[in-house]
């Protein structure tokens, strides 16, 4: 492999509003290989807003610069909305935060999957169904065939993001950027969606962008972590090395986390006043 | 006396069943989780108990009075519900003031400017939110309206369904914090049902395990602490979330 598979230098997303333009992304650089990489915020951190930039799914009156935004050799920023339409799905792909806002609500499953598929590489039929049913299992899904047949809202919030991974997944993409793809299901299935999302991108040896507000989840599963605070980059570690987070910011969401034996009386809130840049 | 007691509880949803045979008891002051993954029944609970699932069977005593199967006011002033999207459970086009006065409407209640003004304080809220509407409040911001709404008619019970599950870390940890504080001043009794094991942790002094509309085990938060918990499926889930917060 030569080069990163994605390569972000100087991004800087900006809305304008009644008191001017706001950036919010603003000028962050990082590279990608084919590892997997968290992006850690909170709300209005401008994390989602960095995923969508690589994807240039950001509509006017977003306005989106950089310096350089290259993946794989292509340079995005260059890029026309025709090619990007050939380069989504096919080469980067994008799983979004709720399966129940995502899919297509007039669409059986398993022509959502079949689609997604059909779209960037043309088969027949017969062979169509069974690469989706084949998908269908491998996100963990018993009895694809009945489950192909259903309508997104009859089945639940797990089964749908399963849908969503096999979705993105199935034309086999180098990037997998996941938004949030867990917080809108339980525990036990989170686990079990991020295994899902481990399991296939590891082994397909893809790269994957890891958006999320859970530190220890994006600890759990990422090789590197990105912090983000403001639209700014606040600090850039090593996965294991978490817990020796430097940064007030990084610190203070760590601290803020229930624990499993807690016993502390209060948590910690964040100060918002102690690390604010402007 | 017990603050809420669940004897044969079965509820359904038309034909299908949710809730199989559940039997509980909370004792008044006991901060109580209901803990499960999605569909095990648990929200159910809170809303049969809320008189929002009506198709029940088997008995629910609430402060001693058996609840009834219709809407129930003398139920609505001892016992009321947080929702888990504080985006979907306000009013878009009432005012925080509208919406925290309207119980007090309901229930013909006067001195609502002082109730209002007192209620916001209680949740931590600035008397200049109190003429905002939902839009212009960020989701903890609304979270705590959405807790403030529920205290209008100091209700001794508090029936929490995932009430931090939509909110960012460091605002959960806020919210998490009013729970706490609002128990200790007014010695409510939490229902709280959630999925995340550290959430109750914190909050709460039991918690039942639920798996697909029964009870799996119930348990003393110590047990929770120390990964103590007894049956198998319980410490899957233990598991699934323990595992989530050790950084690896």
């Amino acid at each position: 492999m030569t080069g990163p598979l994605l390569s972000i230098k100087n991004l800087t997303v900006t809305f304008p509003t009644p008191k001017g333009p706001v950036d919010v992304v603003r000028g962050i650089s990082f590279s990608l290989g084919r590892e997997r990489l968290g992006i850690v915020g909170e709300s209005g951190s401008g994390k989602s807003m960095t995923g969508r930039s690589i994807l240039k799914l950001i509509r006017p009156p977003g306005r989106v610069t950089a310096d350089e935004m290259v993946f794989d050799g292509i340079d995005l920023m260059a890029e026309s909305e025709r090619r990007m339409r050939a380069l989504r799905g096919a080469r980067i792909s994008m799983v979004m935060q709720d399966p129940k806002f995502s899919l297509n609500p007039v669409m059986t499953v398993g022509e959502q999957i079949g689609e997604a598929l059909q779209t960037h590489r043309p088969m027949p039929r017969r062979q169509l169904r069974a690469r989706v049913l084949e998908m269908l299992h491998a996100v963990r899904i018993n009895e694809p065939d009945r489950v192909a047949d259903l309508y997104p809202h009859e089945v639940s919030g797990g089964m749908g993001q399963r849908v969503m991974i096999a979705m993105m997944l199935i034309p086999e993409p180098d990037l997998l950027i996941a938004d949030e793809p867990t917080s809108a299901l339980d525990v036990s299935v989170q686990a079990q969606v991020l295994d899902i999302i481990d399991e296939l991108v590891t082994g397909k040896g893809m790269g994957l962008i890891l958006i999320s507000h859970d530190l220890n989840m994006v600890a759990r599963y990422c090789d590197r972590i990105l912090v983000m605070n403001g639209g700014e980059i606040v600090e850039e570690c090593a996965a294991r090395d978490l817990d020796k987070a430097r940064h007030p910011y990084t610190r203070g969401l760590l601290a803020a986390m229930p624990r499993m034996d807690e016993d502390r009386e209060e948590l910690p809130v964040l100060d918002r006043t102690a690390w604010a840049a402007t | 006396m017990n603050a809420i007691e669940l004897t044969h509880l079965d509820i359904a949803y038309g034909p299908t069943r949710v809730v199989h045979d559940v039997s509980l008891a909370i004792a008044e002051g006991e901060s109580f989780a209901l803990v499960g993954e999605s569909g095990s029944g648990k929200s159910t609970i809170l809303k049969a108990i809320a008189g929002l699932a009506p198709d029940w069977t088997g008995e629910i005593s609430v402060l001693g009075s058996p609840r009834a199967h219709r809407p129930d006011r003398g139920f609505a002033k001892s016992c009321q519900m947080v929702f888990q999207d504080p985006y979907g459970s306000l009013h878009p086009r009432k005012t925080v003031d509208d919406c925290l006065a309207e119980p007090l409407a309901v229930h013909g209640l006067k001195g609502r400017d002082g109730r209002v003004k007192a209620v916001l304080a209680a949740v931590g809220l600035d008397q200049r939110f109190r003429f905002r509407y939902p839009h212009q409040l960020s989701g903890g911001q609304r979270q705590r309206v959405a807790i403030a709404r529920a205290l209008m008619l100091e209700p001794r019970i508090l029936l929490l369904d995932e009430p931090t599950s939509a909110l960012d870390v460091s605002v959960q940890a806020e919210i998490l914090n009013l729970l706490k504080k609002l128990r200790r001043e007014q010695g409510l009794t939490y229902l709280l049902v959630t999925h995340n094991l550290p959430v109750v942790s914190f909050l709460c002094d039991r918690l039942a395990v639920m798996r697909h509309g029964r009870i799996v085990e119930v348990a003393h938060v110590e047990a929770l602490k120390r990964g103590a918990l007894a049956e198998p499926y319980s410490r899957e889930l233990y598991a699934a979330s323990g595992g989530t917060l050790q950084p690896a």
